[in-house]
């Protein structure tokens, strides 16, 4: 076990491009992190520097305390779980767990006590001399997670170990991925796309964006206070809501409604030299049906809209609504458009979307009175992308 | 009749037509191989005098025995070579990134595409002031130059096939470059290996233009060459049975290797069309 440490780690292309840009990265010893982001983003070439399977254009990387950027993968020990699994298709599934400590001349009893150990760790015992076009997709899953867990590495990479499972499996093996780091204590780094993944598993989660890592921080830091407009656009499901407004003598114009900003608010974004247009963010469960606020009302807004489309939960509704005017424009804010698919959707860049309680009456195609919670609100640097209250 | 029927009946014959012009041929020499020298110009499909007298007489002469034993080592060491170092080409090409890979291809392409007729007198002159003339490497050489391209080409249409995350796999598992070609990726393009074998082995027992012009004696003639150099019992006479029976024994390890492989040439072949 060891902690990994990225140390203004850079990778540059061949052909120019820069994959990873400057990435700081202080990963301690057993914890698990997760690195998150739109396709592209560069988690992947990260978590393949990290394994010694891409060079390192700039920068050092230190595992255990040791500069490993010159050694090679085997010199690393770090065992890696890919995506497509990569098991050996002419080996059975105790060949495969055993390759490693074969390779590593371990002694043959060690090798199989280590291979049955982990086998009943997953579940494997049944299927250890079948080859793997004879297992189911989660059954291969398991194995590739056996083939990390034999070798007692110092870390495990993890390349969207689950992305390709049907989603009932995917959710039953995060709880095991969760259970066998909490049994082992290894150093885990996990790369994935799947916000939900990154927030249920992760002791800290780095999200990057085009190369650069934006924030890193624990799931409720990240989901609370988001550094900027694209990691409060990407952690959260569903996505925060984004809306126009303008600064005008202190009040804040937007399509919901004009609001007073409290004195500290209004330094902080003075401070920040944000011009006129800000951004500003909601989440969906800060809104509520005005008629079952109650006491609380004082402090939001009430606002009415039409309701586009209603779907009912059971324990909560979600509301989807247009609003005049209301489309935020920032770059972060079309990528993370595109790399939802909602630029393919008409209307699907500029909905809004809010959570209610079960107990709301609103019905598609009325008006509805809604409230929502201005303490809550996140205002952005539309230049930037800055978070401008944190 | 449904047209089902008339379908088959149509494949039926026309597989047949294509069959007996096929084999028609290698029946005609095996029983020429068996025919007694005074009935060989009769004409009859059938021997009507069976004898193993042909087969007896180029077993009993050095000529053909030595030249045996030079196809068949030849016709290996050439294959083995083919196949080890086209394997590591063809990894290199299908694996890499390195600048001038398109040239390299093309140019592999380009000679396989030469005529070899063009480099018989170059190679004669250039193989007797080295002193490789009338030797094996001496053939061994040329027939490497043109397999290889063909070994590279099948060869590399196969490791594309193999996903990459398994070596990357084998390497995080702790592997060696070179063990993890061995003892990952070899083996899972082992078809690939066994029908590029099979077809550069085909190339080099087959061959004559080389054979002929390059040889001289019996230190490495092969057998096709050496079945030109048969003689007849007078010099009036054309040693048609022992050449017969020559032609019979050289097409049976073809025949023994195809029959063996015959799925994995053809896997192989339509693999590489349709990926290459």
């Amino acid at each position: 076990m060891a902690e990994i440490v990225l140390d203004h780690v850079t990778k540059r292309f061949p052909d120019g491009t820069t994959a990873v840009d400057d990435a700081n990265l202080q990963i301690g010893d057993g914890e698990f992190i997760i690195l998150v982001g739109p396709s592209g983003c560069g988690k992947s070439t990260c978590l393949n520097m990290i394994a010694g399977l891409e060079d390192i254009s700039e920068g050092q990387l230190r595992i255990g305390g040791r500069v490993v950027n010159q050694l090679a993968p085997k010199d690393r020990d770090i065992a890696m779980v890919f995506q497509n699994y990569a098991l050996y298709p002419h080996m059975t599934v105790r060949d495969n767990m055993a390759f490693a400590l074969k390779l590593a001349k371990v002694d043959r009893t060690e090798i199989d006590r280590k291979v049955d150990e982990a086998a009943r760790m997953l579940e494997l015992t049944a299927f250890l001399d079948r080859k793997p076009a004879n297992l189911s997709g989660g059954q291969r899953q398991r194995v590739a997670m056996g083939r990390a867990i034999v070798r007692s590495p110092q870390a495990f990479l993890m390349d969207e170990p689950l992305s390709n499972l049907d989603a009932k499996l995917r959710v039953q093996m995060r709880t095991t991925v969760s259970r066998i780091q909490n049994q082992l204590g290894t150093t885990m780094v996990y790369v994935t796309h799947d916000q939900t993944e990154a927030l249920t598993l992760g002791d800290r989660v780095a999200v990057m964006r085009a190369g650069v890592i934006q924030q890193v921080g624990t799931p409720e830091e990240l989901y609370e206070q988001p550094r900027n407009l694209f990691v409060a656009g990407f952690i959260g499901s569903p996505a925060m809501n984004f809306l126009p407004a303008t600064r005008e003598n202190g009040q804040l114009r937007t399509p919901l409604g004009d609001l007073e900003l409290p004195a500290e608010v209004r330094a902080k974004v003075d401070q920040a030299g944000a011009g006129r247009n800000l951004i500003m963010g909601l989440r969906p469960e800060h809104f509520e049906d005005a008629a079952l606020v109650g006491d609380k009302k004082p402090q939001g807004l009430t606002f009415s809209a039409s309701v586009e489309v209603l779907e009912s939960l059971g324990a909560d509704k979600y509301v989807y609504f247009h609003l005049q005017g209301a489309r935020a424009s920032a770059r972060e804010l079309e990528e993370l458009a595109a790399d939802a698919g909602a630029t393919d959707v008409p209307g699907g860049a500029d909905q809004v979307v809010a959570r209610l309680d079960a107990a709301s009456r609103a019905r598609e195609g009325e008006q509805l009175e809604l409230w929502f919670d201005a303490r809550k609100l996140h205002l952005f640097n539309p230049e930037n992308g800055a978070h401008l209250t944190l | 009749m449904n047209s089902g029927a008339r379908t088959r009946t149509l494949w039926g014959v026309s597989n047949t037509v294509v069959i007996i012009v096929a084999i028609v041929p290698v029946l005609w020499i095996a029983s020429l191989s068996f025919k007694d020298p005074s009935t060989i110009t009769d004409g009859t499909f059938l021997p009507r005098k069976w004898t193993l007298e042909n087969y007896r007489g180029i077993f009993d002469t050095s000529l053909f025995t030595r030249a045996l034993v030079n196809s068949i080592g030849i016709a290996l060491i050439a294959t083995v070579l083919a196949v080890v170092v086209g394997s590591m080409a063809a990894y290199a090409i299908a694996r890499l990134r390195f600048p001038g890979k398109g040239l390299l291809v093309a140019a592999t392409l380009l000679i396989a595409m030469f005529p070899p007729i063009s480099l018989v007198s170059p190679l004669f002159n250039l193989w007797r002031q080295i002193g490789l003339f009338d030797t094996w490497p001496g053939l061994i050489i040329p027939y490497l130059t043109f397999s290889l391209p063909l070994a590279i080409y099948t060869l590399s249409a196969f490791f594309r096939e193999i996903p990459w995350d398994l070596e990357k796999a084998a390497r995080v598992d702790g592997a060696t470059p070179f063990q993890a070609f061995m003892r990952v990726i070899a083996p899972l393009a082992a078809p690939g290996m066994v029908t590029t074998a099979i077809l550069v082995f085909i190339f080099c027992w087959n061959d004559f233009v080389f054979a002929i012009s390059l040889t001289s004696t019996n230190a490495s003639r092969t057998v096709p060459a050496a079945i030109a150099f048969f003689s007849g019992a007078s010099q009036f006479e054309t040693p048609v049975g022992s050449i017969a029976a020559a032609g019979a024994v050289i097409t049976i390890p073809i025949i023994i290797f195809v029959f063996f492989f015959q799925r994995r040439i053809v896997a192989g072949l339509t693999s590489g069309a349709v990926k290459g």
